[in-house]
């Protein structure tokens, strides 16, 4: 591996860890959008940032972005006040206006300038080693590094100290605020956060890579765990698997880098959905799948024991009868006794179905459990 | 169309699961042509589940439902609906005649719009529920009572021979409480068949006729008269029923 | 005088008003759906998972033929709202993440494919690129054909199972209740939407199309309360800003198409917050100031009958300062008196006191017999 090589890689790892952390919040809060909207219109801090400075490098640009990023929550949550749009309209309508402002300046005034839209939307993180950092005269490493790595420890910093106003903000917005808790100021540091990361990101993978990164892996762990703590270190892990393996894939086909990282975090995703045990799509697939035949064979279970010595349990205990009586059908009843034999409640004799001692027992708990408690009211 | 001896409902074993236990457990209930009958229960005692697992809006663990001897997909022409109001978005940019004529896509069909004839139908169901001046009311601005009775409205235009209602006295004013039941009590006098999930057990003699207590099981059902004791409260309720009556049993009823 | 004639004669020009026309209705009239159905960034998501679409089709077909890039869009497009909904529905990431996610990870794809599609000998990045941004002056009279033909499709649609798509927004068990499908209603109205985004991504692009979907509805809301209505205002004001963005764009030097059409429409929309009856945030204001004043008007005319009963006459006056001392906005009561003396209601006596004229104790007293209290 070249030196340029691992270098994209550390960039990668700490840009997803950059954004797994914010995203977070993003996803618990429901607010995933936001990353969406934010990461477009901050073109237009960056935008007006330049035309001040006009200097690419500046962290003045940093600044612009942070302030339109939160501009952009303000107007939404403005909107939102007035009552006459639902709240995803709200968001839809803002930073489409934000960013075409900021792709008209772009194309009128800017337009020599190498701040062309495609690398917003895109980056190239390619690149990325070749613009240097460049401290007292010496060459410490890709800027893009230093950036995102200071970032990122900004954001644990942030996430360090206000992890418990966090945790309230996003679970219960209402009893923080009647403990003294401001949600709005955790919210608006919260989309700072956001802002910051995506224009530091920028650079090196583009806007819809930070949208990406910010959403797929918190979405991932929110699958895999219910503890906060938890779910912040796995999707900075699942977002930093997904960089890399997304690098070298793309490396492997030689197809775009920021792309294939974004379409890697998804992969993971679709894996955690389908197969993690429990909350996986396949598991409980299953799971609902044998709930199902158990419950109906506990209700044969009761059905055979309600009937149980009675005169007409010749009838009713019959194999056949229970398509008439429980509208089941052929297949299903086929398939219930097959179970309910299997599992040792109850045999056959010629047509009839007899309990055992197991399955009588069972039906005695099942009747227990199903019958409700007495309830107040 | 349909035999004098047929029940409007006929529930047979219905068993309704959620995950492993059931909401609904072996549901047998037969409901006669021209009642007017309460569903009443505890909370989670399954009563929307019931009205919504007839109207095949969920699919049951087990059983059978008839109404008037056929399946629910051969008869929907001749039932009506009036569900709970908070399943709906009031902000909808609607009006109130537009809200009832709603009520006639059934007959309608695909594609098929309504007419004069549907017009004239949502007209008078209106003026039944006096609600003819609110014609072209935007639905927002109306009050918990004025919805409901838009609401029944909308039922009354399918022109249905039994109806389902959930909780339509739920949070009405005093006035509309007066016009929906009076109006229930037109149906029923016109041979229509209404069954009602309500949570008011204070009037339920007044208002209905037949009753069905309802926790899980069918604890009973049958004629007010008959069933509506102290007893069959005590087990649907499990035994915490502050109760004050003259109209069931015969000593006065305060049970704890 | 000139440019209303070369809209028709210069063919550029002429290709891209049509096109932006045709776009402007299609999304604005489906997009009320959408909003109201609270899918207003179901847009979004569907527009961004066509890049992947146009890509494969590219692929696959080996042609540029605006046909199949756009039957790869749609298709892309639905396969990236099923997945939301499948996601949605079986697991606990709730609606704003899941089409989030779909957005991203699908264009990161589509990004995959461009830059792999760009290393074959027949593809120039440029034909594929414009589904990005949009470029309208690309715009062919065969683009526009199609665009038509399938727009009006849509519209055709939409209008024939018209009742079916306002049940299904309104109350969705309801008609399934009456024995309607809701399910297939709901994928044929998903379907019409999709081909609305579809046909305007090459005007507006990806990034902005969901603008051109969610704003006409969301400004045609302010106006009216009646469904048809709104999807014609809808229509109508995507339509005036996809027009305005093109002819802006033409006049001007530099000026990109799409997110000048995205500004034309904002401003519509603005425009409706603020102004729009009833709904209006100036509507609301002026009537909040109308109420306050009358209220203030009523307030002083009353104490004034008041400090009249006093005396013997009705017409007794009073310095202002008595009035101000009964008031609970003293530094309004002059003002308020100035009101009341435009309507003719009092008169000030050359002492400078004030008094109620025969109409302002007519009106007084009306006001006290509403309220209940007969002197």
């Amino acid at each position: 591996m070249s030196s340029s090589q691992i270098e994209i890689q550390l960039i990668a790892i700490v840009v997803a860890a950059a954004c797994a952390l914010p995203g977070v919040f993003l996803v618990l809060r429901r607010v995933a959008l936001l990353s969406d909207a934010i990461s477009h219109s901050i073109l237009l801090g960056i935008v007006l940032a330049f035309f001040i400075v006009e200097d690419l490098a500046s962290p003045l640009l940093i600044v612009a972005a942070a302030l339109t990023g939160v501009f952009t929550v303000f107007l939404v949550e403005m909107i939102n006040r007035t009552r006459l749009v639902k709240e995803d309209a709200a968001i839809g309508l803002v930073f489409p206006v934000l960013f075409s402002i900021g792709v008209i300046l772009i194309s009128r005034y800017a337009g020599n300038v190498h701040l062309d839209i495609d690398s917003v939307l895109l980056g190239e993180i390619a690149f990325a080693p070749f613009n240097r950092m460049v401290i007292a005269g010496m060459d410490v490493g890709p800027k893009a590094l230093w950036v995102m790595g200071g970032i990122l420890i900004i954001n644990i910093v942030l996430i360090i100290l206000f992890f418990k106003e966090f945790k309230l903000v996003s679970f219960d917005s209402g009893l923080a605020a009647a403990l003294g808790f401001s949600p709005t100021v955790i919210t608006y540091l919260l989309m700072t956060q956001v802002s910051i990361t995506a224009v530091g990101a920028f650079d090196a993978v583009g806007s819809i890579l930070v949208v990406a990164l910010m959403i797929a892996p918190p979405a991932t762990a929110y699958i895999l765990t219910d503890n906060m703590t938890r779910m912040i270190i796995y999707s900075a892990l699942i977002g930093a698997v997904g960089a890399v393996s997304g690098y070298w894939i793309a490396h492997w086909l030689d197809v775009s880098i920021a792309g294939s990282m974004a379409g890697m975090s998804g992969v993971l995703f679709g894996l955690a959905f389908l197969l993690v045990p429990k909350r996986g799509l396949l598991a409980q697939m299953m799971r609902r799948r044998k709930q199902k035949r158990e419950f109906k064979v506990v209700m044969l279970l009761i059905h055979l024991y309600n009937h149980e010595g009675l005169p007409e349990a010749k009838c009713e205990c019959r194999k056949d009868h229970l398509t008439d009586h429980l509208s089941w059908s052929e297949e299903e009843s086929r398939q219930v006794v097959e179970m309910t034999l299997r599992s040792g409640y109850a045999s056959i004799d010629g047509e009839l179905l007899l309990l055992t001692d197991r399955g009588r027992s069972t039906a005695k708990e099942a009747i227990i459990n199903w019958t409700p408690r007495t309830q107040t009211t | 169309m349909e035999s004098s001896g047929v029940n409007a409902l006929e529930v047979r074993d219905l068993t309704v699961a959620y995950r492993d236990k059931p909401v609904l457990w072996d549901i047998d209930l037969t409901v006669p042509k021209g009642v007017l009958m309460a569903i009443i229960g505890p909370n989670g005692a399954g009563k929307t589940t019931l009205i919504r697992s007839v109207l095949s809006l969920l699919k049951p663990a087990a059983g059978q439902v008839r109404i008037f001897g056929k399946p629910y997909d051969d008869q929907r022409q001749s039932v009506g609906y009036v569900p709970q109001r908070g399943s709906v978005d009031w902000d909808f940019p609607t009006s109130v005649l537009d809200v009832v004529l709603m009520g006639r896509y059934g007959n309608l069909g695909w594609i098929k719009r309504p007419g004069m004839n549907d017009h004239q139908l949502a007209m008078d169901a209106l003026k039944k529920v006096a609600m003819d001046e609110f014609t072209s009311r935007q639905i927002s601005q109306l009050s918990g009572g004025q919805q409901q009775r838009v609401f029944l409205a909308r039922a009354l235009v399918q022109q249905a021979s039994l109806y389902f209602m959930d909780e339509p006295f739920q949070g009405v004013d005093a006035k509309t409480e007066r016009t929906i039941i009076a109006l229930l009590k037109e149906l029923r006098a016109a041979g229509k068949t209404v069954v009602v999930v309500h949570h008011d057990l204070q009037t339920v003699p007044d208002y209905f006729d037949w009753v069905t207590l309802l926790n899980v099981r069918c604890v009973t059902s049958g004629p007010v008269k008959e069933v509506f004791t102290e007893q069959n409260l005590r087990i649907a309720y499990g035994g915490r029923v502050a109760f004050k009556s003259e109209a069931i049993g015969s000593e006065t009823n305060q049970v704890t | 005088m000139e440019f209303i004639t070369s809209i028709f004669t210069d063919y550029t020009l002429r290709s891209v008003v049509f096109g932006s026309a045709i776009l402007g209705i299609v999304s604005g009239a489906l997009g009320s759906f959408a909003v109201l159905r609270r899918q207003s960034l179901l847009g979004d998501a569907i527009s961004h998972t066509a890049l992947p679409g146009v890509a494969i089709a590219f692929l696959l077909t080996g042609s540029r033929q605006p046909l199949w890039l756009l039957l790869g869009a749609a298709l892309a497009g639905w396969m990236g709202t099923l997945i939301v909904m499948v996601v949605i529905g079986k697991s606990r990431i709730k609606q704003d993440s899941a089409l989030g996610m779909v957005l991203a990870v699908l264009f990161g794809f589509g990004m995959v494919l461009m830059s792999y599609v760009q290393r074959t000998p027949e593809a120039s990045k440029a034909g594929l690129d414009k589904f990005l941004f949009g470029q309208a002056s690309t715009l062919m009279t065969e683009d526009i054909y199609i665009m038509g033909v399938l727009g009006s499709i849509a519209l055709i649609l939409m209008l024939l199972f018209w009742k079916e798509f306002k049940i299904l927004s309104f109350d969705r068990e309801f008609g399934t209740s009456m024995g309607f499908k809701m399910r297939l209603v709901d994928i044929l109205l998903t379907t019409l939407l999709v081909i609305a985004i579809v046909i305007g991504l090459q005007t507006v692009g990806v990034v902005l199309m969901s603008a051109m979907v969610v704003a006409p509805a969301a400004a045609a809301r302010q106006w009216t309360d009646r469904l048809g209505v709104m999807v014609l205002l809808a229509a109508l004001f995507g339509a005036l800003g996809g027009v305005s963005g093109a002819i802006l764009s033409s006049m001007t030097h530099k000026l990109p198409t799409g997110p000048t059409a995205v500004l034309c429409i904002s401003t519509i929309v603005i425009i409706s917050l603020l102004f729009a009856p009833n709904r209006g945030l100036i509507y609301r204001q002026l009537s909040y100031l109308r109420r306050r004043r009358a209220l203030a008007m009523n307030s002083v005319l009353l104490d004034l009958f008041e400090l009249a009963q006093h005396h013997k006459r009705a017409e007794h006056p009073h310095p202002l300062n008595t009035l101000k001392s009964m008031s609970d906005r003293p530094e309004r009561v002059e003002r308020t008196l100035l009101e009341l003396y435009d309507r003719g209601l009092v008169d000030k006596n050359t002492d400078g006191l004030w008094y109620l004229t025969s109409e302002g104790q007519s009106h007084a007293k009306k006001q006290l017999g509403e309220i209940g209290v007969m002197s």
